[in-house]
């Protein structure tokens, strides 16, 4: 069990140390930082000492253990672009993205599952077979069209809710939350939905799929000839025996949900990290690149890691092919 | 908690300023200032700002002409044409309450000069500057220096004692280690004080009741709500919604959509911003092109019959959607040297066919363009319109769109025999155009030249201009340059921009050249 455990965070490790030598090795493509930060009226001269001071002169690999070693020890730099330490920037702007992410992550998982035994219970009605041609909207329509569509739906033509922006936000030591302000959980609504939307047509595609399944089962057949009652049937029984790869899904998931958050951020002026991100890359500002792929990564890394281990924990087969010397 | 505040904040604000009504600005663009540091970056949406809270000696009103700000008046010192003489306006407090004084000129220009600065290159005439008493400044510079006024209008006053109180001499350099005081606190003259500042989020402003020019301006607008909105769509939204009353940067594809929603306005003014394109003339051969062992582009044939081909009304009309003013020459409309005459360009493909068979390439040849896709209105769908207008005289065009952040490196590295470029004159004089655009490429001049144009003469005209202090016979040495520019057609002008602001009615604001607007100018009704 600890050797498994070792050897998979030394995986992680590994993995996570690629990740940062592809990125720096991908930074000189985006462009010339320099040419953003000096303007129009700069020299040669300028350019050459700037490059010199920032380390752009020297080649990646150099650059890139430049940044391991002050990551360490938890500096990440200024940014280029707002001249600010990196990590006062992504500690300010992670709530947003977070609280974003949990509460479409949340309205994803509880309108998929809903619907998604709805549509299985009542898989020939008219409304189960109209939600799953809607959802096929869901799933092709980019996110940012659906981004401006309610905008122009709900902020130009119906006033109701707040086109851009995170409303009032109050501040909780070093968090920042608009749950508590009606302008903020107003604002909340448009961009968690257009971020969810996909991860929950998906989850609601799984559930009615599985759950489909298990209806099928010779235990439901028995339930229901036991005199069950159909709603105790149907979620006492089978929703029950669906959730287990639902619940692998959105482990997964939440990680591109945060991934994802970049165009939805976009769309609405959202003041997260993907925002950040995006800025970061226009004005090619690399310590924010850096910092940003790092995190992400580290968070995809690290949620991959946990749900190794669970399987481990919960599926013993697991262990006995261990102990047996039978890797495959 | 915080919205009692906000309410408790609202009623003091109404309960001081009974007669006067609170108006308050909710102002969107695309970008956010850089820093508030006023010296570390020479910047757009930085300078916009921070005109707003910071003021320099002279500021160009919104037709940009000059007009005093801190300096009252201005002149070269009698008998000696190498110093400027600046009269400062009395009686100006900053927003802490201390008084702006000679001192304070003296140590912004020196901290504007410093390495750091990003202000500096606009400075490097100036050898010294003195404070002669509290109100008067002296400015010597390296020889007569006649358009030194012009250098000023961004530099903005910040206070000795605060920044010195403030360990914040320093400017902000962002591989110095640490952020510096200034970056995210102001102590300005200007009528606007700063409240708070979230970057790229929200920076809200409260009028300055001090401020020297209550009385002179409409100082209508009370409180402002700076919101930068990336996404162009959101942006004119948040305006059609009211949730913004003043936006900059409305995409020509909705400023129909903007001026018919009633209650919304769109004003149109030329922009001081021209676009052209760039041919590498200078070297022997080019790489990105398919003729071997000779450059077509250094004939200047080849370069005329380019220049006829492009049908610059088609790309107004089609590409965008009227909003341009077509181009003859590579100076906007508003600076010294511009003339009618030049702005003119004649698209004759005929004529144009002829002079490329003349100059031997009845075939055409074919070469790469490189286009920038993010940084100009519409500038990859301008130069999709240019390929198909220079392949009816047989230049067949590659055409390679990339991010700015990766275009412009090309310019400077000169790694781009055909490019586009878009160019503003801050200084709204020919010499800046020329300085960088024109001049052989060395250390100090043409960096942004990428064509190889190269002409001792023009060079030493060029340099003759810094210190003519005989305006007319600077103004004729500006024209001669401009007749070999246009002569040996280095550039290929297609159009100066025009912008669009959208905005609630009511809120009394002109365009301003520079997109630059400053909001005590506006009136609110």
């Amino acid at each position: 069990m600890l050797a498994y455990i070792i050897r998979r965070v030394f995986q992680s490790a590994l993995v996570l140390l690629i990740v940062g030598l592809v990125a720096f090795a991908m930074f000189r493509f985006v462009g010339d930082p320099v040419d953003n930060m000096l303007g129009q009226e700069r020299t040669q001269a300028d350019v050459e000492r700037l490059r010199q001071q920032l380390g752009l002169d020297q080649p990646f690999p150099v650059q890139y253990w430049r940044f391991l070693e002050q990551a360490v020890q938890g500096n990440f730099g200024l940014s280029y672009r707002q001249g600010r330490p990196v990590s006062d920037i992504l500690i300010e702007r992670l709530p947003a993205t977070l609280e974003l992410a949990f509460v479409s992550g949340l309205f994803a998982l509880a309108f998929g599952i809903g619907l998604g035994v709805f549509t299985a219970i009542r898989r020939k009605g008219f409304a189960a077979n109209a939600i799953m041609t809607l959802s096929l909207i869901g799933v092709s329509l980019p996110t940012f069209l659906i981004g401006i569509l309610l905008i122009y739906v709900f902020s130009v033509e119906l006033g109701w809710l707040p086109s851009f922006g995170r409303g009032e936000v109050t501040r909780i030591g070093g968090w920042t939350t608009g749950f508590l302000t009606e302008s903020g959980i107003k604002a909340l609504i448009l961009p968690a939905f257009t971020l969810g939307l996909y991860q929950m047509t998906l989850i609601m595609r799984l559930v009615r799929t599985e759950m489909l399944e298990v209806l099928r089962q010779d235990y439901i057949r028995f339930a229901r000839a036991r005199g069950l009652r159909e709603r105790a049937i149907n979620f006492r029984h089978a929703l029950k025996n669906t959730l287990v790869p639902v619940i692998t899904i959105t482990g997964l998931q939440l990680g591109s949900i945060i991934a994802f958050a970049i165009i939805t951020e976009t769309v609405f002026q959202w003041p997260g990290v993907g925002l950040l991100f995006i800025n970061a890359i226009q004005f090619v500002d690399i310590p924010v690149m850096a910092a940003y792929l790092m995190m992400i990564s580290v968070m995809f890394v690290g949620i991959n890691l946990i749900v190794d281990l669970l399987y481990f924990a919960i599926d013993p087969r697991l262990r006995v092919d261990r102990s047996a010397g039978k890797a495959t | 908690m915080k919205r009692t505040t906000g309410l408790l904040a609202a009623a003091l604000l109404a309960s001081t300023a009974i007669g006067a009504s609170a108006e308050t600005l909710r102002w969107a663009r695309a970008g956010d200032s850089l820093t508030l540091d006023p010296h570390a970056q020479n910047e757009g949406p930085t300078h916009t700002l921070a005109h707003q809270m910071y003021e320099p000696l002279i500021i160009r009103d919104q037709t940009g002409a000059f007009e005093p700000a801190l300096a009252t008046s201005w002149a070269p010192k009698e008998g000696d044409p190498n110093v400027w003489v600046f009269n400062l306006r009395e009686g100006v407090t900053y927003h802490d309450g201390a008084d702006f004084t000679a001192e304070d000129v003296v140590f912004s220009i020196n901290r504007a000069k410093s390495e750091d600065s990003d202000m500096k290159e606009l400075l490097t005439s100036i050898v010294e500057v003195r404070a002669v008493d509290d109100y008067t400044v002296e400015m010597v510079t390296d020889g007569p220096n006649p358009i030194l006024p012009s250098n000023l209008t961004n530099l903005f006053m910040m206070d000795k004692g605060w920044a010195e109180a403030n360990d914040t001499v320093k400017v902000q350099d962002v591989e110095g280690g640490e952020q510096t005081f200034a970056t995210a606190n102001v102590n300005g003259t200007g009528p606007f004080r700063l409240v708070s500042r979230e970057p790229d989020v929200r920076t809200v402003l409260e009028q300055n009741e001090n401020y020297w020019g209550m009385d002179q301006f409409p100082m209508d607008v009370t409180r402002i709500e700076y919101t930068p909105i990336q996404n162009a769509a959101t942006r004119v939204a948040a305006l059609l919604s009211g949730e913004v009353d003043f936006i900059q940067d409305v995409p020509v594809q909705d400023l129909g959509r903007v001026a018919d929603t009633e209650g919304l306005v769109v004003k149109t003014a030329p922009q001081n911003r021209v676009i052209f394109f760039g041919l590498n003339m200078g070297a022997d051969d080019i790489a990105n092109d398919d003729v071997e062992g000779e450059n077509p582009l250094a004939d200047v044939r080849v370069r005329k019959a380019m220049n006829m081909a492009i049908n610059r009304e088609a790309i107004k009309q089609v590409v965008m959607r009227g909003q341009s003013q077509p181009a003859g020459m590579i100076a906007p409309p508003f600076v010294n040297g511009w003339s009618a005459e030049m702005d003119q360009a004649e698209t004759d493909v005929e004529a144009a066919k002829a002079l490329m068979e003349e100059a031997g390439y009845s075939d055409g040849f074919s070469i790469q363009l490189d286009c920038p896709n993010d940084r100009y209105i519409n500038d990859e769908a301008i130069c999709q319109a240019v390929v198909g207008m220079l392949g009816q005289i047989g230049v067949t065009v590659n055409l390679d769109a990339k991010p700015k952040a990766q275009h412009f490196p090309l310019i400077t590295n000169g790694e781009t025999d055909f490019y586009m470029l878009g160019w503003g004159v801050p200084t709204y004089d020919s010499e800046y155009i020329f300085n960088f655009l024109v001049h052989t490429r060395t250390d100090e001049r043409g960096s942004w030249n990428g064509t190889g144009f190269s002409n001792p003469e023009v060079d030493e005209m060029i340099q003759s201009l810094a210190s003519e202090t005989d305006l007319e016979v600077r103004n004729d040495t500006i024209q001669s340059i401009w007749e070999v520019v246009q002569a040996e057609t280095i550039y290929l002008p297609v159009h100066h921009q025009v912008l669009n602001w959208g905005m609630k009615e009511g809120v009394g604001i002109e365009v301003d050249p520079e997109d630059s607007p400053k909001i005590k100018y506006i009136s609110m009704n």
